[in-house]
C-alpha cells in the first residue's frame, strides 16, 4: 500500500449525502398560527391578480399590475412611473428594517412563518402526509421495495405537487398582464410564449425548492441566517429549550425514582418529539443554531407531551438565554422589548416610511422640464434680436387629457413661440397632453432688438392647467451673444 | 494527514485556518451541489451546439440556432423600421403644413429629420444647423431662397446651383475681377451697402455709392437693398452677413462674387426624408 492510498483512506468524503427529513404531524398554538398565515398569504398570492380597480377608460382596471410594455406599475390607487422607481427602493429599505426589527423582538419570525420557502414547503408537506401518511408511514414507505401501492402514492404526491407548482407559476404571470384575459388565453392555448416560459420556470423552481430542496434552501442558499446571527442580541426572543428546567434528562419512571431518592431530575423526558416534528431536522435542545428557522412547532410538540405527563408547559418556549441565566441564579426574569436597538429600528422605519408617504402625497400630478438648446446656444436674428431655443417636456400623470398654457417670464419684452402650436386670436399657447403620458415641444423665446446682457438672464417657464389653474414653474437661462 | 484537527463541539475536521481564534470547519458540500455543477457542464455542451462557440478556420462554429448578435441587431432594426413605416406612410401623403400641426407626425418628423440632417447636412451647416462663414445659419430668420415650408422643401429638393433641371440658380457678377467697377467705386458701394444696416465705412463716398448701387445692384437686391428671395438675392439691410459684414469681406464679395452651392437631394434621399428634413429645418425656429 503506497502513501497516497493511505491518505485517501482516511480522507473524509468531500460530499455529504442528503439526509431526508420526515417531519411529524403536530397540533397546537403555533401550528394553528402557521396554518392561518399560510392560508392568508397563499390566498393573497393566488387571488390578488383578479381584484379589479376602476381607473376609467385610459388605464387598466387590474388592482395590481406590472405593465412592462406600458412602463407603468399599478397598485390600487397608486400608479408608479419608471422614474419613480425609488418608491421600490424605499419599500426594500422598509422591508429590511422591518426584518431587523422583527429579529430584534422575536428572532426569525420571518423564516418560521412568512417566508415563501416556509409556506410552500409546509403546503407540500401537507400533500406528502395526505398521500403517504405521517412520519413513520413515510419512512416505512421509502425503505419498502417498489410496489403498486408505493407507485400509486408517490405518483399522486408528485402529481399534486406539480399542479400546485404550476398554479404558483401561473399566478405569478397574472401580475404582469390582465389576469382574466391571460387565464382565458392559457385555457385556450393562445397565451404568449413568454407566459408559458415563465410558468414553466416557476413550476420547476417551486417543485424543486418546496418538494426536494426544502430546509437546504435555508441552510445552504439563504444569506439571512448568517446575517441574522450577526444581528441578534441576548435580549431577543428565540425559540429556546429551557435548559435550566429540562436538565438532567431522564425517562419518566427513572425521573420519578431519582426524585424519590432526593436526586435531581429535569422536566425533559428525552422523548425526541421536538426533533421528530422539526422541519429542518435539528435538536432545539442543542441551543440556537443556524438551521433552526424558529417556526415554533417544537414548542407545540413539547407542550403536548408535557400536558400528557402532567408537567407544566413551556419547557421549549420563546425565551432568551439571558432569562435562563437569570433563573439559574434565582433572579426574576424579564423581557425588554424597548431597548436602544428596537427604538433605533422603529425610528428608522418611521422616518423612511414617513418620508415616503409625504413624498408620495406631495408628488405632482403634472410636471415640466426644460432643456436649453446646446447648439446653437443663441441665434442672432435679422432685426438684431436674439432667440433661444428650448425643449419643454410636459408630464401629465392624470388619466384624462389635460391642456396647459405655457408662459415665460423674466425677460422684459420677450415673446414665446411653440413649434406646431399657434395662438388662437392672440390667446395663450395651449398644449394638450394625452392621458398618462408626456409631450415634448420646441419652445422659442425671442428677445427684442435692443435687449442685451453680459451674463445669461434667468427666465421662468410656467405651465398653467387651463381647467384647475394648477401651475408649475421651472427656471432656466436666456443666453446672449458676446457683442 | 494525521495532523488534521477535529473540532470538539461539531466533530468536524478543521481546515487548519484560524482567524483570531475562530477556526474554519471543513464541512462536506451537499451532494446535490456537485450534481448542480455536473448539470451546468452538460448545459455548456448544449450551449456549444446551439450557439456560436468554438474558434474554427474561417470563423467560429455557427451553432444549430444560427444565432448571431449582428443578426439579432438586424432583426431589431427591421422591426423598428416596420413600426416606423406607418408614420412614414402618413408623411408621404400629408401636406407639409399638416405635418406641422399633427403632434405625432411633428414629433416623428423632427426626430427623423434631425437624424437625416446629421447624416447629410451637418458637414456644411453644422450639427446644430448654426452654419459658418459661407454656409447659412438655418436657425435664424434670414433666408436666401425663402423660409416657408414650401420654399425650404424646394431648396432641399433641387439644391442651389446644383445638377438638377429646376435647381435654384442665379449668378452675381464678379465686379472687380471682371473689371466692371474700379477699386474706389467698389469701396463706395460697399460703404453704401454697409450703411443700410447702420455701419460706417472709412474712405467711401456714399453719394457715389448710392448711384452705383442703383445702377448695378438694385435690380436683384432691390431699391432698398432688402433682397429678393425669388432670385436668391440676400437682404443687405439687416445684421446678418453670410460671408461676413466687415469692409474687407464685403469688398471681397463684390469684387469676386461668391455664388455658393448646395447639392440637390432629390433622388439622393427618399421624398419622405426630404419632407422630414423640411419640417426639422423649419422647426429650428427661423421658419416663416
Amino acid at each position: 500500500m503506497d502513501d497516497t492510498a493511505s491518505i485517501y483512506e482516511h480522507e473524509p468524503s468531500l460530499y455529504a449525502e442528503h439526509k431526508k427529513i420526515y417531519p411529524q404531524k403536530v397540533s397546537g398554538t403555533f401550528r394553528k398560527l402557521k396554518w392561518g398565515i399560510l392560508g392568508l398569504t397563499l390566498a393573497a398570492y393566488y387571488l390578488l391578480p383578479f381584484v379589479r380597480w376602476d381607473r376609467g377608460p385610459n388605464a387598466p382596471d387590474q388592482a395590481i399590475l406590472v405593465d412592462f410594455p406600458g412602463r407603468r406599475f399599478y397598485f390600487f390607487f397608486v400608479e408608479i412611473w419608471p422614474q419613480e422607481v425609488y418608491y421600490f427602493t424605499g419599500l426594500l429599505i422598509l422591508a429590511s428594517l422591518a426584518l431587523f426589527l422583527m429579529n430584534a423582538l422575536a428572532g426569525r419570525v420571518w423564516c418560521g412563518y412568512m417566508c415563501p420557502q416556509t409556506v410552500w414547503t409546509d403546503l407540500f408537506l401537507l400533500v406528502e402526509s395526505w398521500t403517504e401518511g405521517d412520519r413513520r408511514a413515510r419512512m416505512k414507505l421509502d425503505s419498502a421495495p417498489w410496489s403498486a401501492s408505493k407507485v400509486g402514492k408517490k405518483a399522486s404526491k408528485h402529481t399534486l405537487w406539480l399542479i400546485i407548482a404550476w398554479w404558483t407559476g401561473g399566478a405569478w404571470v397574472l401580475y404582469f398582464a390582465d389576469a382574466p384575459t391571460l387565464v382565458y388565453q392559457l385555457a385556450t392555448f393562445q397565451a404568449p410564449a413568454t407566459a408559458w416560459m415563465w410558468i414553466g420556470i416557476l413550476t420547476l423552481t417551486t417543485y424543486l425548492l418546496a418538494g426536494f430542496a426544502r430546509e437546504q434552501v435555508c441552510t445552504y442558499m439563504c444569506p439571512w441566517p448568517r446575517i441574522q446571527a450577526a444581528l441578534t442580541d441576548e435580549e431577543a426572543l428565540n425559540v429556546t429549550y429551557r435548559v435550566d428546567r429540562g436538565e438532567p434528562r431522564h425517562a419518566l419512571k427513572r425521573a420519578a425514582a431519582l426524585q424519590a431518592k432526593g436526586e435531581q431530575a429535569g422536566d425533559c423526558v428525552d422523548c425526541y418529539q421536538c426533533v421528530a416534528v422539526c422541519p429542518t431536522g435539528v435538536d432545539i435542545r442543542k441551543g440556537i443554531q443556524l438551521e433552526c428557522i424558529q417556526c415554533g412547532l417544537c414548542i407545540d410538540a413539547c407542550d403536548t407531551v408535557m400536558a400528557k405527563i402532567g408537567r407544566p408547559s413551556g419547557l421549549i418556549a420563546y425565551d432568551t438565554d439571558l432569562n435562563i441565566a437569570r433563573r439559574q441564579k434565582g433572579e426574576p426574569t424579564s423581557f425588554r422589548f424597548i431597548r436602544p436597538r428596537t427604538i433605533i429600528y422603529s425610528a428608522m422605519l418611521l422616518a423612511v416610511g414617513g418620508l415616503m408617504v409625504s413624498q408620495f402625497l406631495t408628488r405632482d400630478e403634472f410636471d415640466i422640464s426644460v432643456l436649453h438648446d446646446r447648439n446653437p446656444q443663441f441665434v442672432l436674428l435679422s432685426d438684431g434680436g436674439v432667440r433661444n431655443g428650448y425643449t419643454v417636456r410636459l408630464l401629465n400623470k392624470q388619466l384624462e387629457p389635460r391642456t396647459f398654457a405655457l408662459e415665460v417670464s423674466g425677460l422684459p419684452g420677450s415673446r414665446l413661440q411653440v413649434v406646431g402650436i399657434d395662438r388662437i386670436n392672440g390667446g395663450p399657447l395651449e398644449i394638450e397632453v394625452a392621458p398618462d403620458t408626456t409631450r415634448a415641444v420646441r419652445a422659442l423665446v425671442f428677445a427684442p432688438a435692443n435687449a442685451n446682457s453680459s451674463s445669461p438672464t434667468p427666465v421662468t417657464f410656467r405651465a398653467v392647467e387651463t381647467v384647475s389653474g394648477e401651475r408649475i414653474e421651472v427656471e432656466d437661462f436666456f443666453k446672449w451673444p458676446v457683442r | 494527514m494525521a495532523n488534521k484537527e477535529i473540532d470538539e463541539i461539531s466533530g468536524v475536521e478543521t481546515t487548519g485556518h484560524e482567524w483570531d481564534g475562530l477556526k474554519e470547519l471543513n464541512n462536506p458540500l451537499p451532494k446535490w451541489w456537485a450534481w448542480t455543477f455536473y448539470a451546468s457542464i452538460i448545459w455548456s455542451f448544449v450551449y456549444f451546439l446551439l450557439y456560436p462557440a468554438w474558434p474554427w478556420f474561417g470563423g467560429p462554429t455557427k451553432g444549430f440556432l444560427d444565432w448571431s448578435s449582428r443578426g439579432q441587431l438586424r432583426q431589431e432594426l427591421n422591426d423598428a423600421r416596420a413600426q416606423q413605416q406607418a408614420l412614414w406612410d402618413r408623411i408621404a401623403v400629408a401636406e407639409l403644413a399638416e405635418i406641422r400641426t399633427d403632434p405625432a407626425l411633428l414629433e416623428f418628423a423632427m426626430a427623423s429629420g434631425k437624424a437625416a440632417f446629421g447624416d447629410n447636412c451637418a458637414p456644411c451647416h453644422g450639427s446644430g444647423a448654426a452654419g459658418m462663414v459661407g454656409y447659412p445659419n438655418l436657425n435664424d430668420d434670414d433666408w436666401l431662397w425663402g423660409g416657408t415650408l414650401n420654399d425650404i422643401h424646394k431648396t432641399i429638393a433641387v439644391g442651389i446651383r446644383a445638377v438638377h433641371d429646376e435647381t435654384r440658380d442665379n449668378a452675381m457678377p464678379a465686379f472687380g475681377r471682371d473689371g466692371i467697377l474700379q477699386k474706389q467705386q467698389i469701396l463706395d458701394v460697399v460703404g453704401y451697402a454697409r450703411g443700410l444696416s447702420g455701419q460706417t465705412t472709412a474712405g467711401a463716398n456714399l453719394d457715389d455709392g448710392a448711384i452705383i448701387f442703383a445702377e448695378q445692384c438694385a435690380a436683384c437686391h432691390g431699391e432698398d437693398g432688402r433682397g429678393n428671395q425669388e432670385l436668391g438675392a440676400p437682404n443687405l439691410a439687416n445684421g446678418i452677413w453670410l460671408y461676413g459684414g466687415g469692409t474687407e469681406e464685403v469688398i471681397a464679395s463684390i469684387a469676386n462674387s461668391r455664388n455658393g452651392v448646395m447639392p440637390s437631394w432629390d433622388g439622393r434621399v427618399e421624398p419622405t426624408v426630404i419632407k422630414a428634413l423640411t419640417v426639422y429645418v423649419h422647426s429650428l425656429g427661423g421658419g416663416l
